[in-house]
């Protein structure tokens, strides 16, 4: 017990947290754009297996990681532009649309990983690529902080970085403006002129471009390969944290970072004779209660109603 | 003729959509095998070629008809509940902990437990029921992660609780005998839980279309303003049209368990809620054609099973027809303009027949 203890108190505990936390905060930056937008993506995690499976199949047949990660991002974005186009032009509704779109990412990925491989479970027979990972200079000094913060995967610093995009994005552009103006009245700012279907596009697509490197970092960097089904309900567990930082980008992070922790926390006392199940069960309890919390307000009108999630 | 397609459009629309996802496959096939002709023989015919194959379809098809007749109780309420995974999952869990702790009579047994694991699930099905009626708690985040909550639960219970050490690997107790429901066709592992299905789907259909609780919800549905200056009690309906997707969906748990492995043996949720939100779909949430689209599932799961075992097909080909059905039979718009069309000349404005097919 006390080693673990040791452990946990221990720097590289942060490190890891930091690392698992990577994947879920493009994911929940995913989710929260598109939920502020009124139409809540629960199709992350297709976008995540399909730009995790793109990135690695063009690294290793191209060896380049630049267009490994041209690739990876626009086959997220492509999936998030299929499901605006089957919910706003064709009418599916986009619960039932993300859903499908789940199942297809998940049999595309692993057929024709299948197809090229040869092998069904993962792409390790491939030599793919991974991102590097960087040391930043001043930090690496500072003792424990240096251990925590410096020597992650890049796209790890671009998650963080990404959240100070998204705050920018929706409080300092107009897109930002018109996709919580579009979110919390659609009716009114129809009536201002703004077009509210190409404004769910963009939240859309945006969704798509922040997954796709939650799954680019995945299967490059996380690990060095695709296996199948590897996002393993990190698309779902996106909502979850996004839900409980009501899609505020500062929020978010801190909902993301929550999971992560946990998810690290049963990670390490997995050894122990202690049920990590129960453990790994309350950040999800949380959220309902969060979300309850939070939607009871709205409803009560303690604070402005922000359109319904649906 | 044309009266008869735009009665029957939605029939047709879906109809359309599975053709187009059966010709798909075909079309991959053709590309990606070796031996096409073989390997389409082996998925469209292989799933019918022996009492084994065609007992496969049918055990498949028992779990997905329950789930898919307890989203639809949601879904006909327009409760977006996708927890039946969750409700399926947990009533299993606890359904087993009870049976493997007590002994009765055969019969008593059965019902005692399949009682229980029904009351866990509606009780399941209670929460996001209650937080959306009460809070307007958005019961598609909610039962997603009460998914997890469930699955994580019911995992602590068998693996901490009613494990069974001597099995070498993850799972409970066996069942005892008196707990069991037969199988009653020789060579299949069919069961009982697949007559308490169809015995579900007629109860529900029932329920849904000649019983006021049912109109209720119809309308709640349709309309809830409507509904509720209509004077239902749609604090109500919500509620118990979740607990009845909370128990319809733990009952099924159940049966799997007692019919087919007779221990708790997932330590991975096996995915029949989604399943369930699938056939939903397709069945257009009525009970009975819900049947039919999860035996259409089946079959689909049972052809993939036939590739993976004759074929240098991946199965996974089905989850991608499947998701491309999906698609296109909830897509409102596919195919409207055709719809229109012949509404519009029906009327009147020409007399021209035949159909055009709209891109």
């Amino acid at each position: 017990m006390s080693t673990i203890l040791e452990s946990i108190f221990s720097p590289d505990f942060g490190f890891v947290i930091l690392r698992v936390t990577t994947p879920l905060l493009f994911a929940s930056l995913g989710v929260a754009v598109s939920a502020l937008s009124g139409t809540i993506n629960i199709g992350l995690e297709g976008i995540m297996l399909v730009s995790a499976f793109t990135g690695v199949m063009v690294s290793a047949f191209t060896r380049s990681l630049l267009l490994a990660l041209i690739a990876g991002v626009a086959a997220g974005v492509l999936l998030g532009m299929i499901l605006a186009y089957f919910h706003l032009y064709l009418k599916t509704d986009v619960i039932i649309g993300a859903i499908a779109l789940n199942f297809f990412a998940s049999g595309i990925t692993i057929f024709l990983l299948f197809l090229f491989t040869g092998d069904k479970g993962t792409s390790s027979s491939l030599r793919s690529l991974v991102f590097p990972e960087i040391s930043i200079p001043i930090l690496n000094k500072i003792p424990i902080l240096g251990r925590i913060a410096s020597g992650h995967n890049v796209l790890t610093y671009f998650a963080l970085l990404s959240v100070l995009i998204y705050f920018i994005l929706i409080y300092k552009t107009p897109l930002g403006l018109r996709i919580r103006a579009v979110g919390q009245n659609p009716e009114a700012a129809e009536s201002v002129g703004i077009n509210v279907n190409h404004i769910k596009i963009y939240a859309l697509l945006l969704s798509g471009f922040f997954g796709a490197f939650g799954g680019l970092y995945l299967a490059m960097g996380y690990v060095s390969w695709f296996s199948r089904d590897m996002t393993a309900g990190r698309g779902f567990i996106a909502i979850a944290a996004s839900t409980l930082g009501s899609h505020m980008p500062l929020r978010t992070l801190l909902g993301s970072l929550l999971f992560g922790s946990v998810s690290a926390f049963s990670i390490y006392i997995s050894s122990l004779e202690v049920p990590s199940d129960l453990i790994q069960l309350i950040p999800y309890a949380v959220t309902v209660i969060v979300l309850t919390i939070y939607s009871g307000r709205v409803f009560s009108g303690k604070i402005k109603k922000p359109k319904e999630l649906i | 003729m044309e009266k008869l397609i735009l009665r029957y459009f939605n029939l047709l629309r879906t109809a359309i959509a599975i053709t187009i996802g059966v010709i798909l496959s075909i079309i991959i096939i053709y590309i990606v095998s070796r031996e096409p002709t073989f390997s389409l023989k082996a998925f469209l015919l292989g799933p019918f070629q022996n009492t084994t194959t065609i007992g496969n379809i049918i055990e498949t098809a028992s779990p997905i008809i329950f789930c898919g007749i307890a989203i639809a109780m949601s879904f006909q309420a327009m409760q977006f509940n996708i927890g039946a995974e969750g409700a399926f999952f947990i009533s299993a869990a606890v359904g087993t902990a009870f049976a493997v702790s007590t002994q009765m009579p055969s019969f008593l047994h059965i019902v005692t437990i399949l009682l229980i694991s029904a009351i866990t699930g509606a009780l399941w099905g209670y929460i996001p029921g209650f937080l959306k009626a009460k809070f307007m708690a958005s019961e598609i985040v909610s039962t997603l992660m009460l998914n997890y909550v469930a699955y994580y639960s019911g995992l602590y219970l068998i693996n901490y609780h009613f494990r069974d050490k001597k099995a070498g690997f993850m799972v409970s107790h066996r069942l005892a005998e008196s707990a069991w429901l037969r199988q009653f066709i020789a060579g299949t592992r069919i069961h009982w839980g697949i007559i308490l299905a169809l015995a579900f789907a007629l109860i529900t259909y029932y329920l849904l279309y000649h019983t006021t609780l049912g109109y209720e919800i119809r309308t709640t549905g349709s309309n809830q303003n409507f509904a509720r200056f209509g004077g239902i009690n749609v604090f109500k309906v919500i509620i118990i049209s979740q607990m009845l997707t909370g128990l319809i969906a733990g009952f099924g748990g159940m049966t799997e368990v007692m019919g087919i492995h007779r221990r708790f043996t997932w330590q991975l949720s096996p995915g029949y809620g989604w399943d369930g939100v699938i056939v939903a779909l397709i069945g257009k949430n009525h009970p009975i054609y819900i049947v039919f689209a999860s035996l259409f599932l089946s079959y689909l799961r049972v052809g993939g099973q036939q590739l993976k075992l004759l074929s240098d097909v991946p199965p996974e080909l089905v989850l991608v027809i499947q998701a491309i059905i999906i698609l296109l039979i909830t897509a409102e718009a596919f195919l409207r303009n055709v719809k229109n069309r012949i509404a519009i000349r029906k009327a009147g404005y020409s007399k021209e027949a035949g159909i055009e097919h709209d891109s």
